[in-house]
């Protein structure tokens, strides 16, 4: 019955999308038109073909959809760095916007590609894959769902697609993070609802009788990014056969649920989410339960209580008024606590195994990665007091923050993550290099540190030289002086970029190589189920 | 007065007190005496259930 139902959907999704090609108002909208009718006709047949088929057993855990996102995961995050660099050296190099791609590869268009591509096709397929993967073992239960799953993983994919191929033909509601317009967005929201059912109906179905702390960290994420979707999305499309659509919020009221969304897919996707992935997969390397089990449960806490109100600090000195823009401060001061809270709680866990950095190159990424998290989580706090956010404000040193954060702390902990799991989901016994990892670790680091370093100098030389005034209460420097200024910091910029992605290929390399030709691993090692109590 | 001023009178008196109050109270229960067994327990859980999930009863509920 429910095969039949199946094939009727995608048979309607395909037809009326066809339609909706034939109406379509602009390119975007028609790309994707046609993008959607392939998919749904696609699935039509591929459903079809499969009618009376068996279904297969539905033994052990779910891995198929993790092995699929591992891999994903290392593409989007290849791509997101690739278009990265491309753009930092388009900042330097303005002829590298070709004329012949106007209105498809120049700054404008390609910049949102970068940002969503590495915030939601790698973080995000990152922390989708590593939740299936994380709720299953710390349960000791299947997902809840086989199709569902699917449904969630492949249902992510597709919003990628679209958000990606929708910037580059202009179809944005240039919401920063936020672009993707009406269609994309109701897409989203239905996934994300499959997501969180899912997500909540594993940890129902769990054999054991307490709620790891990972779960808890991945389920204020998908929950809390659901509510700041909904919110921050509110529009009216001008037509159902177009993609413009006008926000149901305007002004300043417009800019602070734009900037409460900001901030808090900061604090919840990349944070919250990432810090579920720390809180396993840091004890899983290195081979022993998290330093203190109470310390998680305040950082938990205090994190999810202070994050949700720090988002004001991005409107210093506008139209918001004075207390919130306050409050937002206030908030993310205090929010220093929590963050290195864990951080410690991350980086003690080695306690009694530092030895370990000398010998296991996956713990020191994930050991650099913390450090980074209690880096930016220091800078930032500092950058939104509102004296410091004057000179900050508008000037690069933000992005160096931004990307000391994602780079470091997300980048690296995903790359421990996929070093992990590639082994383990591939049943083989090690990975094919570690000298490899070695290699990634040292270019991705020194690429950070080449990029904070050089956006530290050319953040504040800017700001200084904005608020330079001369004896008569003149600006000295025009806008033009100081983008001048700042094309030595706009190359090593990029060459940290370059470093950073080369460790990147070797990562993917590496993983390749260790599904291809590392030895399996022996039946007999993973009878280390129940640790002797 | 105006709804916006009655809400935003209300969020920075009553619930500011009650949310502070709940996260005090999750400190307090997070650490109540007599929970160490309780936590190393489940700081375990990641080390139990790698391969295959958990088979009905074969479970160490709370045995020390």
């Amino acid at each position: 019955m429910w095969d039949y139902l199946k094939l009727v959907v995608f048979g309607l999704v395909a037809v009326f999308a066809a339609y909706a090609a034939s109406q379509a108002r602009d390119v975007a909208y028609l790309v994707h038109a046609i993008l959607v009718m392939l998919i749904g006709g696609g699935m039509f047949v591929y459903s079809l073909r499969r009618i009376g088929e068996p279904k297969a057993e539905k033994t052990g855990y779910l891995d198929a959809p993790i092995r699929i996102g591992v891999a994903l995961t290392a593409f989007w995050g290849a791509v997101g760095f690739l278009v990265g660099t491309f753009i930092a050296f388009q900042l330097a190099f303005p002829s590298l916007n070709f004329g012949w791609a106007e209105g498809y590869l120049n700054f404008g268009r390609v910049r949102p590609l970068h940002t969503s591509a590495v915030i939601f096709a790698f973080g995000g397929t990152a922390l989708i894959t590593s939740s299936f993967y994380v709720v299953q073992r710390t349960s000791g239960a299947r997902l809840w769902n086989d199709g569902l799953a699917w449904f969630v993983f492949w249902g992510y994919q597709i919003v990628i697609v679209l958000a990606a191929t929708g910037y580059l033909l202009g179809s944005t509601q240039s919401k920063e993070y936020a672009e993707p317009e009406w269609y994309t967005d109701l897409w989203m929201t239905i996934v994300w609802v499959g997501y969180l059912l899912l997500f909540l109906g594993t940890l129902m179905k769990r054999k054991e009788p307490h709620i790891y702390v990972a779960n808890w960290f991945y389920l204020s994420f998908i929950v809390t990014i659901a509510m700041l979707h909904v919110a921050n999305n509110l529009s009216i499309p001008v037509s159902i056969f177009g993609s413009k659509s006008v926000q149901v919020f305007s002004g300043v009221q417009d800019a602070m649920v734009q900037w409460w969304y900001g901030h808090n897919a900061v604090g919840f996707l990349l944070t919250a989410g990432f810090l579920g992935m720390m809180y396993y997969f840091v004890p899983k390397q290195a081979e022993r339960p998290v330093f203190s089990y109470k310390l998680s449960i305040i950082h938990f806490w205090a994190l999810i209580f202070l994050y949700i109100w720090a988002g004001p600090h991005h409107l210093h000195y506008t139209a918001l008024p004075d207390w919130a823009s306050t409050l937002g401060m206030v908030f993310s001061v205090v929010l220093w606590m929590p963050s290195w809270g864990g951080m410690i709680n991350g980086l003690m866990t080695l306690s009694g195994a530092w030895d370990k950095l000398r010998t296991d190159p996956i713990i020191r990424m994930m050991v650099i990665s913390i450090g980074f998290y209690g880096m930016s989580t220091f800078e930032g706090p500092m950058m939104s007091i509102r004296a410091v956010n004057s000179l900050s404000h508008y000037t690069d040193w933000t992005i160096g923050h931004v990307h000391s954060g994602a780079l470091g702390w997300n980048g690296m902990i995903t790359f421990g993550m996929l070093y992990f799991l590639t082994p383990k989901l591939w049943g083989r016994a090690r990975l094919y290099s570690n000298t490899l990892v070695s290699w990634h670790f040292w270019l991705a680091t020194i690429g950070i540190v080449l990029y904070a370093a050089s956006m530290w100098v050319t953040g504040i030389m800017e700001g200084l030289m904005w608020r330079e005034v001369d004896a008569q209460g003149f600006l000295v420097n025009s806008f033009a002086d100081t983008v001048a200024a700042k094309f030595p910091m706009y190359v090593v910029r990029g060459m940290g970029g370059v470093l950073f992605l080369s460790g990147a290929l070797i990562m993917c390399y590496n993983l390749w190589m260790t599904v291809k030709r590392s030895p399996a691993a022996e039946a007999g090692t993973d009878a280390q189920a129940a640790p002797a109590e | 007065m105006d709804t916006y001023s009655i809400l935003r009178q209300f969020a920075d008196s009553w619930v500011l007190l009650a949310m502070f109050l709940f996260f005090l109270g999750v400190c307090a229960w997070a650490f109540r005496p007599g929970t160490r067994e309780t936590h190393d327990n489940i700081a375990n859980i990641p080390f139990r259930h790698e391969d295959k999930p958990a088979g009905d009863g074969e479970l160490p509920r709370a045995q020390h």
